[in-house]
């Protein structure tokens, strides 16, 4: 029987698992901490191997060489490469599929324009910009976080550049929030059951066990609101998942940081990576303030 | 995943939808609130229509009376009755959604006989006598005592912030049949009892709330005799027995709030742009927010009772994660509205500070937000118990 159900089909199931099998394998700590110490460049073996495991394709149609699935098995997909903290303009290349040559197949890096402004990410590797006629020059900026390279350009693009694409990059953009914002809960939980203070792991103190909850409470409602606009497709509730995912993704990463203590503020715990890739995320495709100013708006024409 | 509805489902819509639009301008008006027997009369009232039309009970099994309807049904019953505007369970609510699930769960045959009927036609009340003024968020740390007296208990004690005391025919009472002791753990001597409220020795003092009305009541218990026929559940099983209640209360007793905030919303927009307040900027955003958050909270309704549906019907632990959530939406909700309204929301002839006030229950009622949290950390996360 069909009804109103958020569980997961088996099919789903296995996708997910399958995905967070492949990133534990290729894509482990020892990996991510390889790519920091290397600046953030782009594993372009790797970026191969996603595209022929169909991390890009996923959504093409089978008659074009893609899986042929759907925006509710994307965001599972991307959720998992956010649990991972997997570096690479993964939105934009996946919204290239089909568009630009190569992306389908992960030969070709694809970034956007949608940090709204002049900074680009990963535009020393690029191969396309979506939705660019040529690949624009750029000065490369420091960035803050050590896995998203940044590029200023001189003139930067009518936002319309990137425009058609923002309801589905904002969505993909909340799934990778969502898959961070599930794993800071996690790694916040281990470090609150291993670490030892006043003769009891910190974990056992309610000030720990709260911020944890609270952690969780966070990372399910923005859980819930990304898979609902995976499957109705529904434009205020695809800005809500971003809105909430974002804020799930940094107040997590904050407050994981917190948990771990002087641990937290040290470039060799991970936590740092997953507060500023989140950071990075809540500028991309749309920002809290275009999110609200969208439901507002939904709001006062489902009110009148 | 799946959002779309069956056929049958629409069709149960449509059905429910067409008999809210004949029934409710039937109705007669409101009561005012501090008129109690007035309040119960017409939440009765309104319950024994749904009865008469075969919607009450309506997830309830069918052996307890109820329509056997799915969890998808009663999501739609919700849904349908907030948006026409119709009544609350009011008075009703502790029978038809703490003691008769209960019964319905833990009774014997002739016990569901007896009491669900009337709850269902709105013919008899319930409160619940859970807390204590010594015991309310380490509940099981209740005195009331029952002795065994021939076929009675005679229970001494007292019960506090029990709503619809004044009104109420019958008390879910959780009494303490064996004395602590190092072999008996404080939560293994309790017992519930359904107690007559004109049972001899029972005194009913009504406690005003901060919003000025009595909305509930300290209860006095002085010698009563209850029945032991009374009891559901084994001697001494009362802690496990309220388990299946209160997950019922954090499971689905908010569904119909969540899209009475969203109806709400809509008014604070309106009176926004009536007044201009919605031209400020921070403030529209604050709403939009909100506009998404309680989305959300809908959508993760239907996920409980998704996994409900597919679990045989118990509410699990992920009610405390949406009552986490949603308290405190709520709450930030009539922050917002006292924000649109400014120095208006002060006087008291609009129902805006009324509920604004009334908000500020929900992160301590039906488990405290600190015991919310402490069970997601430790039966969720598996965080380790502290000394």
């Amino acid at each position: 029987m069909r009804a109103v159900d958020f569980r997961l089909t088996q099919e789903q199931g296995d996708l997910r698992a399958g995905v967070r099998d492949l990133l534990a394998g290729r894509y482990g700590r020892e990996a991510l901490r390889a790519s920091v110490e290397a600046g953030g460049a782009l594993d372009r073996g790797l970026w191969r191997e996603l595209g022929a495991a169909g991390f890009f394709a996923l959504r093409l149609p089978e008659a074009a060489g893609g899986v042929g699935l759907g925006m509710p098995e994307a965001v599972l997909v991307f959720e998992e490469a956010g649990r991972a903290l997997l570096p690479g303009p993964l939105v934009a290349t996946h919204l290239a599929a089909g568009v630009v040559a190569g992306a389908a197949e992960g030969a070709a890096v694809v970034t956007a324009f949608d940090l709204g402004g002049a900074l680009v990410t990963h535009l020393g590797e690029a191969d396309a910009v979506l939705g660019a006629p040529s690949l624009p020059a750029g000065e490369p900026v420091p960035s803050a976080d050590p896995l998203t390279p940044l590029h200023r350009v001189a003139s930067p693009p009518a936002a319309a550049q990137a425009a058609a694409y923002r309801d589905e990059g904002a969505l993909l953009t909340a799934a990778l929030q969502v898959g961070s914002a599930l794993r800071t809960v996690e790694l916040a939980v281990r470090h609150g059951g291993e670490r030892e203070q006043f003769g009891q792991p910190i974990g056992a103190f309610q000030a720990v066990k709260h911020l944890c909850a609270q952690m969780l409470v966070r990372a399910e409602v923005a859980r819930t609101a990304l898979y609902a606009a995976a499957v109705t497709a529904d434009a205020g509730e695809a800005a809500g998942a971003k809105l909430l995912a974002d804020e799930a993704a940094v107040r997590n990463a904050r407050d994981c940081l917190q948990v771990h203590g002087g641990m937290g503020f040290t470039w060799e715990a991970d936590v740092h990576l997953h507060l500023k890739r989140a950071w990075v995320r809540a500028e991309q495709w749309r920002r809290a303030e275009e999110a609200q100013e969208l439901l507002a708006a939904e709001l006062a024409s489902a009110a009148t | 995943m799946d959002l779309t509805y069956t056929d049958e489902e629409r069709e149960f819509r449509a059905r429910l939808r067409d008999w809210l639009g004949k029934t409710l301008p039937e109705l007669p008006a409101k009561p005012s609130p501090d008129d109690w027997p007035g309040r119960r009369a017409y939440d009765a009232g309104w319950q024994r229509r749904l009865y008469d039309a075969g919607y009450a009970g309506l997830h309830w099994p069918v052996d307890a009376g109820g329509r056997g309807a799915t969890p998808t049904q009663h999501l739609i019953f919700l849904e349908e009755t907030e948006r026409a505007g119709a009544p609350y369970v009011g008075a009703n609510f502790v029978g038809l959604l703490h003691a008769g699930p209960t019964i319905a769960a833990e009774g014997t045959a002739a016990q569901r006989a007896r009491w669900l009927p009337p709850v269902l036609r709105g013919d008899e009340v319930w409160c619940q006598g859970f807390s204590e003024p010594e015991a309310g968020s380490d509940l099981a740390a209740l005195r009331t005592r029952a002795v065994r007296d021939g076929d009675d208990y005679v229970i001494t004690g007292s019960k506090i912030w029990t709503s619809h005391a004044e009104v109420a025919d019958w008390c879910e009472l959780l009494v303490r049949t064996e004395p602590v002791s190092e072999a008996v753990p404080k939560h293994r001597g309790i017992s519930w009892l359904a107690m007559p409220m004109d049972a001899p020795g029972v005194t009913v003092r009504p406690l005003r709330t901060l919003a000025g009305s009595a909305e509930f009541a300290q209860v006095f218990l002085d010698e009563v005799r209850v029945p032991v026929a009374n009891r559901v559940g084994e001697e001494n099983d009362g802690w496990r027995v309220t388990m299946v209640t209160l997950s019922f209360e954090r499971g689905t007793a908010f569904v119909g709030e969540v899209v009475a905030c969203r109806r709400t919303l809509g008014g604070l927009a309106r009176a926004a742009k009536a007044n201009g307040r919605w031209d400020d900027p921070v403030l529209r955003r604050r709403l939009g927010r909100l506009y998404g958050e309680f989305g959300a909270l809908w959508r993760l309704t239907q996920w409980n009772v998704s996994e409900a549906q597919a679990s045989g019907g118990v509410p699990g632990v992920g009610g405390s994660v949406f009552k986490l959530a949603y308290s405190h939406a709520r709450q930030e909700l009539y922050d917002a509205a006292a924000q649109v309204l400014g120095a208006d929301s002060l006087a008291l002839d609009g129902e805006w500070m009324l509920d604004r006030l009334s908000s500020l229950s929900y992160t301590i009622a039906a488990g405290t937000s600190q015991i919310q949290r402490n069970i997601v950390a430790e039966r969720i996360l598996g965080l380790p118990k502290g000394r």
